[in-house]
């Protein structure tokens, strides 16, 4: 029997286990939305933007560890999930997005709304394909599937002719992937384990510096067991926190330009570090010359191209981090020899953690924003998922909530995307619908996708959104006023409430909350959290000349940090 | 540092320019590529040189062989090869100097591939010093214009160079 194009697609993201797609209707997908409208069992969530659809699927891949799906039609439909695309790129998020596209007879001939979305993406995806021929269709998604989720995961794109999804043909089930080029390394090699469990068991002031590649590899449990068996404190980036409880008393929270203090100065005095999952990117090391000066470096990452990309390393491992944290587990248990407790450098550390533990000045009368991120640890037991947008919020964000658990806080890390949060929060809902998910905001951020406020009212999707108000750009104001002398250049948005986030949230059917004063946040979190069916929109009116610190300034090490006092 | 790399590829649409990209996209300039079927027909053969710092250019290397469609990458720098290159010249020679033109085209083993009232053009083959010697000799015979190839290697039979 011959089946359409878009009954095949259908029928092969089933098989995939996929239960919801973000996307937006288009001529050229015509057929894919006309073969979904009586599909039960696959849901598809309309949003307000293509941009949006894309982030709505990576929150929802990043909070339950599934491929993200979207799906959007042609020319503007496919430029406008650049920017997702990008995002999950450098996060490495599992992600299908399939784009319409001309039909194959009118590719390169500048039919209305073709865009070669092959070419723009190819630098930002981790593979995509340009489906010419419905007969490699169901392969080709078996294929991407494949791709984004196993080894270093990503994006992938297909871009679907509208005469391939139109046309019909003879069904076969798709082969088991098999690409001669593509065999990820997923076991470290023993040898060098080994010797890595060596370093460890002989360090005298080890390091543990954990990434995004545990989260990834869900290796927080392996990590965990290794660091209270060998005693090592655990710092972590922005995309590894969650990967080792906050709230453990060998965790020193997350390390480089707005770490703590003692994060930095620990990894600066070290002398074995032991990156897990992690780049080194330019935020965690600052300067790269000064970067743990006194350290041997261990690297464990799946990815190869990581490995000595930023900064030199002793002992490479390359592998799957869970796989190779268990055979390091397992070295290490075998070992009859006395374990280091470690005294000296832990109570060392305690002393740094004493001397500038992370803070900032309460005041009666003004909402300081790290209160506010306070204040949502606290009334949701710090038992939510976090989304954030980008700047002083995402900073604060990570500063003073302390995640717990892995996949938990969603952030755009990498790319570092201003309106990633609420399109996220929204996916990250749909994935764990029991679970309070909070974004954390900025009020330029918020702008750059709130329109997504109707894809949630309109699917009673109870996302709160917690804007931090400070009226301006609050991280490029940060560096002018300690850079440019106070030359605040276009990051004033607005003095007198332009727009009015309570009212925005009321045009669109959702709720609206106001708090001024300090004794009027905790209120407004916990009647934002009695909302069960629809989104609400928190104006925290903030200090607008708060800044992040402790902050390492560009081209410094990262001890050389400055303070609130400085 | 000068590095010959030949990467063995899928032979599929698109698959160039995922593979130039990783030049353009850092700002490296490739010197020359070549690219041609093997035996089995699924699979091209490309042939890049490029000049790079090093660390550099073993980033792009790691980089290629994360590519999809990319299955083997050798950079012939850790390799013992030969290497070779193919260009052709049209010269222009006055009357007098035909006949010390022609030796010196004997000489690197040129070939005339093509003769007329006022050129010829000359056939040459080896690799990038000997095609850049020939050059130099014979520029002042006056060159119109000239094409080469792009450089293609081949690793030497069991001999592998120690770093």
């Amino acid at each position: 029997m011959k089946i359409s194009g878009a009954e095949i697609l259908i029928d092969c993201l089933k098989k995939e286990g996929v239960k919801h797609i973000f996307g937006y209707p288009g001529g050229v997908v015509l057929n894919i939305f006309d073969a979904l409208y009586d599909e039960k069992g696959l849901e598809l969530i309309l949003t307000r933007h293509e941009q949006a659809a894309v982030h709505a699927a990576d929150g929802y891949a990043r909070s339950s560890g599934k491929v993200g799906v979207a799906l959007v039609t042609s020319g503007p439909g496919a430029t406008n999930t650049v920017t997702g695309i990008a995002t999950a790129s450098m996060d490495s998020i599992p992600l299908v997005v399939f784009s319409g596209q001309v039909p194959t007879m009118l590719i390169g001939n500048d039919a209305f709304q073709e865009a070669d979305i092959v070419g723009i993406t190819r630098p930002c995806t981790k593979h995509n394909y340009l489906v010419k021929d419905i007969k490699y269709l169901a392969q080709t998604i078996k294929e991407a599937f494949h791709i984004a989720s196993t080894g270093r995961p990503g994006p992938v794109l297909i871009d679907l002719p509208k005469d391939v999804t139109a046309g019909m043909t003879e069904y076969m089930q798709p082969k088991e992937v098999q690409l001669r080029s593509y065999n990820p390394t997923y076991q470290g090699n023993k040898w060098v384990i080994k010797q890595a469990a060596g370093m460890i068991a002989k360090a005298k002031n080890p390091v543990i510096m954990a990434g995004g590649g545990v989260i990834l590899s869900n290796a927080a449990k392996e990590l965990t067991e290794l660091a209270k068996l060998t005693n090592v404190p655990v710092t972590m980036t922005l995309m590894g926190l969650g990967g080792f409880p906050g709230s453990h008393k060998l965790s020193m929270g997350m390390l480089g330009m707005h770490g703590t203090y003692y994060a930095n100065k620990a990894v600066q005095s070290a002398d074995l570090l032991i990156g897990i999952g992690v780049r080194f990117d330019d935020r965690v090391t600052g300067t790269t010359d000064s970067f743990a000066p006194n350290a041997k470096i261990i690297q464990i990452d799946i990815d190869p191209t990581s490995i000595r990309k930023n900064i030199r390393v002793d002992m490479p491992i390359v592998g799957d981090v869970k796989n190779v944290l268990k055979d390091m587990i397992k070295i290490i248990k075998d070992n009859k020899e006395k374990r280091p407790a470690r005294t000296t450098w832990l109570k060392q550390i305690d002393a740094w953690r004493k001397e500038r533990p992370l803070s900032y000045k309460f005041d009666k009368k003004v909402i300081k924003p790290e209160f506010v991120v306070e204040k949502i640890y606290e009334v949701t037991k710090g038992d939510a998922i976090i989304c954030t947008e980008v700047g002083q919020n995402q900073m604060w964000a990570a500063q003073f909530y302390h995640y717990n658990w892995p996949r938990q806080l969603l952030t755009s890390g990498g790319l570092g995307t201003m309106g990633y949060g609420l399109p996220a929060a929204i996916g990250a809902q749909f994935a764990n619908p029991k679970k309070v998910v909070f974004d954390i905001a900025g009020d330029g951020s918020i702008q750059m996708n709130i329109q997504e406020l109707a894809t949630a009212v309109l699917n009673k999707i109870p996302v709160k959104v917690a804007i931090l108000n400070n009226g301006v750009l609050g991280m490029v104001r940060q560096w002018q006023e300690l850079f440019f002398k106070e030359r605040y250049a276009h990051t004033i948005l607005h003095t007198d409430r332009v727009p009015d986030f309570v009212k925005v949230a009321e045009a669109y059917g959702a709720v609206g909350l106001r708090a001024t004063k300090p004794e009027e946040v905790v209120p407004v979190l916990k009647e934002s959290l009695k909302i069960k069916d629809r989104p609400v929109f928190m104006d925290f009116v903030c200090d607008w000349k708060e800044k992040v610190f402790p902050m390492v300034p560009a081209g410094a090490a990262i001890d050389e940090m400055i303070f609130d006092e400085d | 540092m000068r590095h010959t790399i030949s990467v063995l590829v899928e032979n599929k649409f698109g698959v160039l320019s995922r593979v130039s990209g990783l030049f353009s996209g850092r700002g490296f300039n490739i010197e020359s590529l070549s690219v041609g079927e093997t035996i089995d027909p699924a699979v091209s053969l490309m042939t890049i040189v490029t000049i790079g710092d090093d660390q550099i250019v073993e980033q792009i290397i790691k980089q290629l062989n994360k590519l999809i469609d990319i299955i083997k990458v050798v950079d012939y720098m850790e390799v013992d090869h030969v290497e070779r290159e193919m260009v052709l010249i049209k010269v222009a020679p006055k009357k007098n100097d035909k006949t010390e033109f022609l030796k010196i085209a004997e000489i690197f083993r040129g070939r005339i591939v093509d003769s007329g009232a006022s050129t010829f053009t000359v056939e040459i083959t080896g690799d990038e010093k000997k095609i850049t010697a020939f050059i130099e000799m014979i520029k002042p015979f006056g060159i119109k214009e000239f094409v080469r190839t792009g450089t293609v290697a081949i690793a030497r039979e069991g001999i592998k160079k120690t770093k």
